[in-house]
């Protein structure tokens, strides 16, 4: 069991957490001028890197999305920060 | 016969003789013994038979490295299978069986096989019994080969209590080393946590013995446990740390004496390990003979158990350490050959006869061992001890993302330094002997000045030995699998010469007893057949458990109601005194029907709701409130059906999508002010939508402007439908204006109701005129006691789900999940899109599949000729078969339909297809999915 630092409410045990999305995707629209390909990409093609990574995470308790660097291969957690915008 | 006890030694209470039967023949042991221990010392010798070719097989260890003495234990009429015999304390009473024998070890009728060995190599089964098919054979052979039997009444309870701890210092294993760091740690103040699986510290201690520091050890480790408590530690005794996860989490499995076992997860600051080592077999022709010990284990069984291995012992081995064991056996009064494969060694024990520079070629013996081939010369004998060097425990190490590195003066893998934030110390590091592990521990625990002070030196001139691969005749590698070296052989000339392949072709250390006392030889073996060096080649990968631990440890209390509980409705009460049989639908616990004969209740409740009126509890139905000024906006993205045109008092029906275009969910919504909706969801999808919602309001919108509330828990929902609805609700008193005008069909209403805030919306999930009253939990008694006599009154009468399911399949209403699988889009459903604005979803419903002209629509059915299954896949009338579709749900009664979907669905209204049920083809029509009331006007009845 992992233990991962929601930005609000501090460490707690991975249960607690839901991986949302590989960060820095954005949503390609309006919708007509968006090719098949690049919709196709949108929705299944992930970086998937093997290291530092950075992902959206929510944690479920306090319900906050936030942004998580992680190490894809030794588990570890570089770092947490919430959303830009979002006041911790 | 070779065992037999010793008249006085060890700790067991020779005045508590314990009787246990073996295969049906009676045991004496004593209290203390374990199973093997009691069976050593009683002299039975054929403990199991092996699991592919029944050959004989006797007990080889003392610990979790026991390869063959696996038993079902039988205890107050209930049966537990595949118990270590070496690690099960013996009770009084116990009925010991062996595993995978008939009728019994000695006796197995399978040892025929043995004889077929030339056709049962690893890996048969991927050439041979192929004719007729593979099933046909793989009953007989499965119940040939495994291990023991499942007791179907033997249901262990689920009273497994699961701990979460922090530790600041765990200290793993209770050996030497363990207890030396345990020591200096808790010296200077830290609590230490130790951890054993034996029920005493100690670890060799307690069989090799020796002074530490110039005294008994048995003080020593005393005075260690003592300053480990008063430092605020603990020793955890019987307890096996079995893996090693992320984020220094370790988990153990505390065996309970007397009281169920316990399951720890400890997250531990630093943490040293001290796992000990496990002696190496010897490889010769019939290695695996009864009567071939572990010269380690035989010590350990004579100083712990007073049992001795046999009387006339051969102990063949290549380095120093089975010199005492020699000593020691020597000493109990058996006749002791020591065979040293080495030119060179220590001086002879007194009392026994010392050879130089030879091996065993080979062993041989009817059922056991009886004589032995060293070069020219036969020896007899009854037991032959061996011992090929030591294989360190790295597992917990390995597990943690240690890296190994090959040390070739021990012939051993041992962990390389700072590869896993573990320290590891003493044998588990390839440090053997007594001087070196208390250094070593003593230093890990953070200890200054000198470390605690033993003579015994551990560098014991280890001659790596390895199986000869020009042997005439069979050399077992892995005994619980029944793996030989031709086998490795095999594997490699097949071209499975990877480590990991050569693992799962010959099965080689796949059992359970993980490969302990094998995986180094095949590793070794195989080496050699690739001309690589023994890091080259490498080692599997280790995985947890460190040992075999009950399924029941692992799951704890969380069986049966708890495994996973459903809601509970407020009027739960109620609906059970009214006769209701609850079933879980969505997770949430509802009235199937009510009263006895659930299909016969099912039509006349949903009758009721036809003729008069129902009332049901909808209460699990999804609540979620949108507030704020950016409520309409968030609503217009997450939901494909626009909900920002919705007029305050109103309410309307919409369905929400994933970005892939597939419809996750439907349901209503009110809109009850400018800034203020209620999203409905199904009751099994309330987290979902909640989570869509909450992910749009957080990345895209202005999380100030717009709040989500699931408030599903919070309101009890009670419907009231049918054509005497507006009747029943103006007989009880409801306020507020029922008239069409003011609350019309899909229209809401809040208002207070002898001071209860009630909110009714005219929604009609039955097909009737139907009305919605929800009111705060807390008023539920009291919403019921004004409803349910008014609809007695009426005529009318409760009814439950099934009902409700019934009515709302006749309308052609769907369930989402049911009536829509992984592909549903919305046109498929009659929904096609009209929207210029962004949704969630809106581009995948232009792309090529969801644009196909075949896809799967929804339609209804009508029986012409058979009944209609849920489930049962749709074909075409003539032609070759193939699955059009399936039928999705069914409602029955006087004339049945169904709601399916089938390819290009719509354009096939009126045409006849073929419905396959049971290996039958009937026929059914398709029908628009609406059966009941297409115009819907009994909405307004």
């Amino acid at each position: 069991m992992q233990i991962f630092t929601c930005p609000f409410c501090g460490p707690r045990d991975e249960r607690e957490f839901h991986f949302a999305v590989e960060a820095g995707k954005r949503r390609p629209e309006p919708a007509a001028g968006v090719s098949d390909a690049a919709w196709a990409d949108y929705l299944y093609a992930v970086e998937a890197p093997k290291g530092a990574a950075r992902e959206v995470w929510l944690h479920l308790t306090c319900g906050e999305y936030f942004l998580m660097t992680r190490n894809t291969v030794t588990r570890d957690v570089v770092g947490v920060e919430a959303l830009p915008g979002r006041q911790t | 016969m070779s065992g037999w006890r010793l008249e006085t030694g060890g700790q067991v209470d020779r005045d508590a003789p314990l009787e246990f039967t073996f295969d049906g023949q009676l045991v004496l042991g004593f209290a203390g013994d374990t199973l093997a221990s009691a069976l050593l010392a009683s002299g039975t010798r054929v403990l199991g038979r092996s699991f592919k070719y029944h050959r004989p097989r006797g007990l080889w260890g003392a610990g979790a490295e026991e390869p063959n003495a696996i038993f079902d234990v039988t205890e107050g009429g209930l049966t537990t299978p595949n118990m270590r015999a070496t690690t099960t304390p013996l009770r009084a009473g116990m009925a010991v069986h062996s595993v995978n024998t008939w009728p019994n070890a000695a006796q197995d009728r399978g040892r025929a096989l043995d004889l077929l060995h030339r056709f049962l190599p690893a890996g048969f089964y991927y050439k041979t019994f192929m004719a007729g098919g593979w099933m046909r054979w793989e009953p007989m052979i499965r119940r040939m080969a495994g291990l023991g039997r499942l007791d179907p009444a033997n249901t262990p309870p689920a009273d497994c209590a699961q701990i979460n701890a922090r530790a600041d210092l765990l200290v793993i294993g209770a050996g030497p080393a363990g207890l030396a760091a345990a020591r200096s740690a808790a010296m200077a103040g830290r609590a230490v946590w130790l951890i054993d699986d034996a029920g005493a510290p100690g670890g060799s201690l307690r069989w090799r013995g020796g002074s530490i520091d110039g005294g008994p050890w048995q003080d020593w480790v005393a005075d260690t446990c003592t300053r480990i408590e008063t430092a605020g530690g603990r020793v955890m005794l019987r307890s096996t740390l079995w893996g090693a996860f992320d984020h220094g989490m370790f988990a153990a499995w505390e065996r309970g004496q007397g009281a169920p076992d316990r399951l720890w997860r400890i997250r531990a600051g630093q943490v040293v390990l001290a796992a000990g080592a496990i002696e190496r077999p010897l490889w010769f022709v019939n290695n695996d003979l009864p009567g071939v010990m572990s010269a380690e284990a035989a010590l350990r069984y004579l100083r712990l158990y007073g049992a001795v291995a046999g009387r006339r012992v051969v102990l063949a081995t290549c380095n120093d350490s089975s010199y005492a064991v020699a000593a020691a056996l020597a000493d109990a009064g058996c006749n002791v050959t020591l065979v040293d494969a080495r030119e060179e060694g220590p001086e002879a024990p007194e009392g026994m006869h010392l050879r130089r520079g030879a091996q065993v070629a080979g062993a041989a013996g009817r059922n056991g061992v009886a004589q032995m081939q060293l070069g020219d010369t036969k020896l007899e004998a009854d037991t032959l001890l061996v011992s090929g060097g030591l294989t360190p425990s790295v597992h917990l190490f390995m597990q943690a993302g240690g890296k190994l590195d090959w040390n070739a003066a021990i012939d051993a893998l041992i962990p390389r330094a700072g590869s896993a934030s573990m320290a590891v110390v003493g044998a588990a590091n390839g440090s053997f002997g007594l001087a070196e592990a208390l250094r070593e521990g003593h230093c890990a625990g953070g200890g200054t000045g000198a470390a605690p002070q033993a003579e015994e030196s551990g560098d014991w001139g280890i001659l790596p030995m390895r199986p000869d691969p020009a042997a005439k005749g069979r050399q077992w590698v892995d005994l619980q699998n029944d793996v030989t070296l031709k086998d490795i052989a095999l594997a490699q000339r097949e071209g499975y010469v990877s480590v990991e392949h050569l693992k799962r072709y010959t099965t080689l250390g796949m059992a359970n007893d993980q490969g302990r006392t094998s995986n180094m030889a095949g590793l070794a073996a195989m080496a050699a057949l690739t001309g690589r060096t023994i890091p080259e080649t490498g080692t599997t990968t280790y995985r947890p458990p460190f040992e075999p631990l009950p399924l029941g440890v692992i799951a704890g209390r969380q069986r049966g109601l708890l495994f996973d509980p459903p809601k509970r409705l407020t009027l739960e009460r109620q609906h059970r005194a009214a006769g209701a049989s609850m079933r879980e639908y969505g997770g949430w616990l509802r009235p199937s029907h009510y009263g006895d004969g659930e299909a016969v209740r099912a039509m006349a409740e949903a009758q009721i709701a036809r003729n008069t009126v129902a009332l049901y509890d909808a209460s699990p139905l999804g609540k979620i409130e949108v507030l704020g000024p950016g409520a309409a906006a968030l609503l217009d993205f997450a939901f494909f059906t626009r909900m920002s045109t919705l007029k305050p008092a109103r309410a309307r029906y919409g369905l929400m999508l994933s970005e892939t275009g597939i419809v996750y969910d439907d349901g209503v919504t009110l809109r009850l002010a400018e800034d203020h909706f209620i999203v409905s969801a199904s009751s099994s999808h309330v987290d979902g939508v909640r989570l869509r919602l909450e992910d749009a309001r957080q990345d895209r919108f202005n999380p100030a402007r717009v709040v989500l509330h699931d408030v599903t828990g919070h309101w009890t929902t009670l419907t009231i439908a049918g054509p005497l609805a507006r009747d029943v609700l103006e007989q009880a008193g409801v306020s507020g204006d029922l008239g069409e005008a003011a609350l019309p069909h899909m229209g809401v209403m809040e208002c207070d109701w002898d001071g209860v805030p009630l909110r009714i919306a005219r929604i009609s999930f039955t097909g009737e005129r139907s009305y919605e009253l929800s009111v705060p939990g807390r008023h539920a008694d009291w919403l019921l006691d004004q409803l349910a006599p008014q609809v007695q009154r009426a005529g009318g009468g409760l009814i439950g789900l099934e009902a409700v399911l019934t009515l709302r399949a006749q309308k052609g209403y769907i369930l989402i999940g049911k009536d829509t699988d992984g592909l549903t889009m919305p046109h498929d459903l009659g929904w096609p899109m009209r929207r210029d604005d962004e949704f969630i979803g809106k581009r995948a419903l232009t792309t090529p599949d969801a644009l196909r002209e075949d896809r799967r629509q929804l339609v209804g059915l009508e029986a012409m000729d058979g009944a209609l299954i849920a489930g049962a896949h749709l074909v075409p009338t003539g032609g070759a078969r193939r699955s059009l579709g399936f039928v999705t749900s069914v409602a029955g009664g006087s004339a049945p339909i169904a709601l399916a979907l089938l390819e290009a669905g719509r354009s096939r209204v009126g045409d006849t297809v073929g419905v396959f049920h049971a290996g039958n083809v009937s026929r059914a029509r398709v029908v628009p999915p609406c059966a009941y009331d297409p115009k819907g006007e009994r909405h307004h009845a």
